[in-house]
């Protein structure tokens, strides 16, 4: 019979391209844990999540769990939002201390944030629950850190 | 590849519109098949940008509709997608279109009706162009971004931020004034003397970037006519012909390494200076993505007019103002013309084509006229980058 049999199709479905999805890693963040990816061939963490190495593009990656140890890269205060959210809020970049830079909210009274903090040690506290919009696919969440004085 | 020249254009009055997108498009691009002289019959594709029509009027696939309002005939029509730079997009790929030899004359340009969204529902639309999974959940918006980049600058080339937020003030400033001029403008007649007080005690929007710090939400079309370059003089005596293009790409702000020099920016330069043949040092008039100030001081640096963490003071010192070494922006940019995003590449053509004809406003106009000129086109948060190199005189 001409065509390919329905099973090798619906085996070649079955192949995980996917070793951390981004529903595992906000479960993670649910649970305290930031996690993140090792890549087997060049030694270095991808986090968020990505299918390959964000530096050097292996697919050859094992799940594990960063720190929440970094460093307060930059901020800012939204004083404006977007639909779904009440300013104000503090927006940061995070350069973790495995190395990749996560985005993340950071747990600061918004008149306490001045430039001076960038550069402080940081750590995860928690995370920000967004409920979400008709836009969102669902409800998510995203990562808070601290300063640690 | 054949060589390919603008031979009309057009442009709605930027700001708040009552018309339709589909009108606003139309108007612009019968006023430029009128400036080139061709009718609806000699149009062979229309390429549209258009950011986010589906929540502005609840109309995806605006390119057939628009093509089918002008009576173009069922001729291939697509919308263009890169956030703030669709129609950039758009007009580079009509470009390889006529450049392939596929089509001899092709209409592209953008439109866009934010304003009519409201500044909640479209400070969420315009972050959608964010990473959705991990920069939506925080509330990251675009004042935002670059709010962290003005701080990594300050910290980067070690200036006290308020001293960054003075400088940066000069961009608003002259945006704001030659905006001012500019009777197709959000801001005509509005603004054009603001002192630097003025910019920095304005009300914050996201820290330390205040209201006159960043450009507004609005409504607006622009088009123009692209034509074999050996066919342009039928239509014209002053083709204007694109010599060099470039389009790069990044991802989550978290991956895209320094804010400060974002690779995709760097990237798509390089490619349209290669292209072109030409350096940062031919070209005489920039039309840059102002979407902020700190925005065009990045961009200028990561075009390789200033030196990195030079811009800032260059600017400040008048070098990016008409007579200065760069004039930048003398439409008013983003800043003082408005920013209909899906339309603003396709306006940063006009002004450049405009002010190689010796048509810009008064106190605009460049004397002499440009040689030539770049666009620069930002959509995202670095994630699709643009630019275009045009000139009066073909590729030697």
């Amino acid at each position: 019979m001409a065509g390919r049999a329905q099973e090798d199709i619906e085996k070649e479905l079955s192949k995980n391209y996917i070793t951390l999805s981004y529903a595992e890693y906000e479960e993670g963040l649910r649970n305290g844990k930031l996690l993140g990816l090792r890549c087997q061939s060049c030694g270095r963490i991808t986090c968020h999540p990505m299918p390959v190495c964000q530096w050097c593009g292996s697919r050859d990656m094992e799940c594990m769990e960063l720190s929440g140890d970094g460093e307060l890269l930059t901020f800012t205060v939204i004083r404006v939002a977007p639909e779904g959210f009440d300013a104000p809020y503090v927006p940061c970049l995070v350069k973790t201390s495995e190395g990749p830079v996560i985005i993340a909210r950071l747990d600061l009274p918004p008149e306490q944030a001045s430039q001076e903090l960038i550069g402080k040690k940081v750590k995860m506290s928690g995370t920000y629950k967004y409920e979400g919009d008709k836009y969102s696919a669902g409800a998510h969440v995203c990562p808070v850190f601290k300063i640690i004085e | 590849m054949r060589d390919v020249a603008i031979i009309g254009v057009g442009h709605t009055k930027f700001g708040r519109a009552t018309k339709s997108s589909l009108e606003l498009f139309s108007e612009a691009a019968l006023q430029a098949m009128d400036d080139a002289g061709v009718t609806g019959r000699e149009i062979e594709a229309l390429f549209q940008g258009a950011a986010l029509p589906g929540f502005e009027e609840g109309q995806v696939m605006p390119a057939a509709f628009s093509a089918a309002e002008l009576n173009l005939g069922p001729i291939p029509a697509i919308r263009y997608e890169g956030a703030c730079a669709s129609a950039s997009v758009a007009i580079r790929d009509a470009v390889m279109w006529v450049a392939s030899g596929t089509y001899d004359i092709v209409l592209a340009g953008g439109v866009e009706r934010a304003l009519l969204m409201g500044t909640a529902f479209a400070t969420r639309t315009f972050a959608m162009s964010c990473h959705s999974p991990t920069e939506a959940p925080v509330g990251l918006t675009f004042p935002g971004v670059f709010a962290m980049a003005a701080r990594r600058y300050a910290v980067e080339y070690d200036i006290p931020l308020d001293d960054l937020r003075e400088k940066m003030a000069y961009v608003s400033i002259k945006n704001h004034r030659h905006g001012a001029l500019n009777p197709l403008a959000q801001f005509y007649k509005k603004m054009g003397n603001l002192k630097v007080e003025d910019v920095v005690n304005a009300r914050l929007v996201a820290d330390p970037l205040t209201l006159l710090d960043c450009c507004p939400f609005s409504d607006g079309a622009a088009a123009i006519v692209l034509c074999d370059a050996d066919k342009a003089r039928k239509y014209t005596d002053e083709p204007v012909y694109v010599l060099g293009t470039g389009l790069a790409s990044g991802g989550a702000l978290s991956k895209m390494g320094d804010l400060t020099k974002p690779i995709s920016r760097v990237e798509s330069a390089r490619s349209a200076f290669r292209q072109a043949k030409l350096e940062p040092k031919d070209i005489d008039l920039l039309e840059i993505h102002d979407c902020f100030t700190i925005a065009e001081l990045i961009a200028l640096e990561c075009m390789g007019f200033f030196g990195w963490g030079e811009a800032a003071t260059a600017t400040e010192e008048g070098e990016t103002e008409l007579g200065g070494r760069i004039p930048t922006n003398m439409s008013g940019g983003l800043i003082g013309k408005g920013h209909p995003i899906g339309a603003t590449g396709a306006s940063q053509v006009y002004w450049i084509v405009k002010q190689m004809r010796g048509e810009a406003a008064r106190g605009n106009q460049i004397d002499p006229v440009p040689e030539y000129g770049m666009t620069d086109t930002l959509g995202g948060d670095f994630g699709t980058l643009c630019h275009l190199i045009l000139g009066r005189v073909r590729r030697g």
